[in-house]
């Protein structure tokens, strides 16, 4: 079973705008795929869909056997748990600690304060910013605020890791220290999605590619 | 389970931590409630003073019946007989003319009159005791068809008059209570919508992570409640101290009247009945607020 499967996905926009045509791929467990494609070539819209953020107009998309685009939404809260989730524009909490933020998926899914602060902790760890846990994000530099980002992702344990431009605002010695970090997270299991318009950052990894364009994959 | 009431202690503290962080409009916001639901509250208590005042025996209807001044012993006895044939009449009791001209030199500032008569104008009567919801009108008909009966005068309809215009004053409160209650509702709606608009970063990423709903509703909601329960205690201080700034000027008043009248109190049942229908209310409101803007936000 792909971890995540797209078929005949169309997805359009209210308004008319049509992000996604015909989409049909298959992902498997453990594997790590770029996402390339001009500027709204659709791939935020493609990764949105697999989390439930946004619902295909056509189609089918299943991540780990489940229709997401059908489920309830009662149901997408524990799809999301399984989910490591990385936006462009980082959606961090300014008003609590680095802590507090890669605490925050584990106070939703009911885990005790001691058993979340350990692994909180661990996960901030593994993107280096165990020594920073108090500050306040707007402290941290960009780079750091992106690796937030990914602690936050990957607390959870997810089996998916999805990524939409994670180097957009960093320069290139950061962005290579990120990738390094999704490789890391990709050789322990985890199916690392990645969506960037950065082609040369692509190629680097002897990984899939897939590119969209006009929403629709190119050939 | 045991993460749910977890989330549940979390909630509770968490709005108690950012009521704090806000002295001064959580102040304010109780001081709002608490002056609506102060005033629903002092009429409650306003009216409690004032029924205890009215005797409760007097509840049952009782009524007087005067002789003739030329009515004889003999009369008295038969119209005795008489009197308690009729329908609804509980007990009668025999007041001679000198027994009641008695009575009416120990009433205050009756005394000096009553020693100045040289002969005593008042006749003989009968105190009827009807039994309670009986028909005193009918009763006093009955009674005036009777021979040598002067005068009947149903003596608590004065009563019946207090209880008409308690009652009605006991409505209008509950009028004024349930408005004030809608605002109330209406209040705390409006309190948690500024708080959702503060707070919408944190919701909005909170879903992404895999919140369930009930987990980002439930802070807002103690939230509410927690208000409406301070602006309970703010209108039960309200209420405390008006009583205890009022008591020596009703006191007063009493003392004129040659009776006591103290102010009520609000007792622990109303105490517990004002918390606990204002925490319900700002629950109300507060479910209402995250319902509506919750979807909004999707």
């Amino acid at each position: 079973m792909p971890a995540i499967r797209f078929q005949e996905v169309g997805k359009r926009y209210p308004g008319g705008h049509e992000a996604l045509r015909r989409v049909t791929l298959d992902i498997e467990p453990g594997e790590m795929v770029f996402l390339t494609g001009h500027s709204g070539a659709g791939k935020s819209t493609l990764l949105k869909l697999i989390p439930a953020i946004e619902r295909p107009t056509h189609g089918v998309v299943l991540v780990n056997g489940q229709n997401v685009g059908r489920m309830r939404a009662a149901a997408v809260p524990y799809l999301r748990r399984n989910l490591g989730l990385v936006f462009q524009d980082q959606r961090l909490l300014h008003d609590r600690s680095a802590f507090a933020n890669v605490m925050l998926p584990l106070a939703a899914a009911g885990l005790t304060p001691r058993d979340a602060a350990k692994r909180v902790r661990a996960a901030l760890d593994k993107v280096g910013l165990l020594d920073r846990e108090r500050s306040d994000p707007v402290a941290l530099s960009g780079g750091e605020q992106q690796r937030l980002c990914i602690a936050r992702a990957i607390v959870n344990r997810p089996s998916i890791l999805l990524a939409d431009e994670p180097t957009a605002n960093i320069d290139a010695d950061l962005a290579g220290e990120i990738m390094a970090m999704f490789r890391d997270f990709n050789r322990v299991g985890v199916t690392v999605m990645i969506a960037t318009h950065d082609l040369g950052l692509a190629a680097r990894f002897a990984s899939r590619t897939l590119r969209l364009d006009h929403g629709s994959i190119a050939p | 389970m045991t993460s749910w009431l977890r989330h549940h202690g979390q909630s509770l503290a968490d709005a108690l931590r950012r009521l704090a962080q806000e002295p001064l409009g959580s102040a304010l916001n109780a001081l709002v409630i608490g002056v609506a639901l102060a005033l629903p509250l002092g009429a409650f208590l306003a009216l409690e003073t004032v029924e205890r005042l009215v005797p409760r025996a007097a509840t049952e209807p009782e009524m007087s019946v005067f002789l003739d001044l030329d009515a004889t012993r003999a009369d008295a006895e038969r119209l005795e007989r008489e009197l308690a044939k009729l329908p609804g009449v509980r007990q009668t009791r025999f007041v001679p003319k000198d027994q009641a001209l008695a009575e009416m030199g120990r009433t205050e500032g009756l005394a000096d009159i009553v020693a100045t008569l040289k002969r005593n104008p008042l006749p003989d009567a009968f105190v009827l005791r009807l039994t309670p919801g009986a028909n005193a009108t009918e009763a006093a008909d009955g009674a005036r068809r009777l021979g040598k009966v002067a005068k009947v005068q149903i003596d608590s309809a004065w009563v019946a008059r207090l209880q008409a215009s308690l009652a009605f004053g006991r409505a209008a409160a509950l009028v004024l209570a349930a408005l004030l209650g809608v605002g109330l509702v209406a209040a705390t709606f409006n309190t948690i919508r500024l708080q959702l608009a503060t707070r919408r970063d944190e919701v909005e990423v909170s879903r992404l992570v895999g919140a369930t709903e009930a987990w980002i509703r439930r802070p807002f909601l103690y939230s509410g409640a927690i208000q409406a329960v301070l602006g309970a205690g703010v209108a039960i201080a309200i209420a405390v101290g008006a009583s205890l700034y009022l008591g020596p000027f009703l006191a007063r008043l009493g003392s004129l009247y040659g009776g006591e009248i103290t102010p009520m109190l609000p007792n622990p049942a109303t105490v517990a009945a004002v918390i606990g229908v204002a925490a319900l209310l700002g629950l109300a409101g507060a479910w209402l607020s995250v319902s509506v803007h919750l979807r909004r936000l999707h």
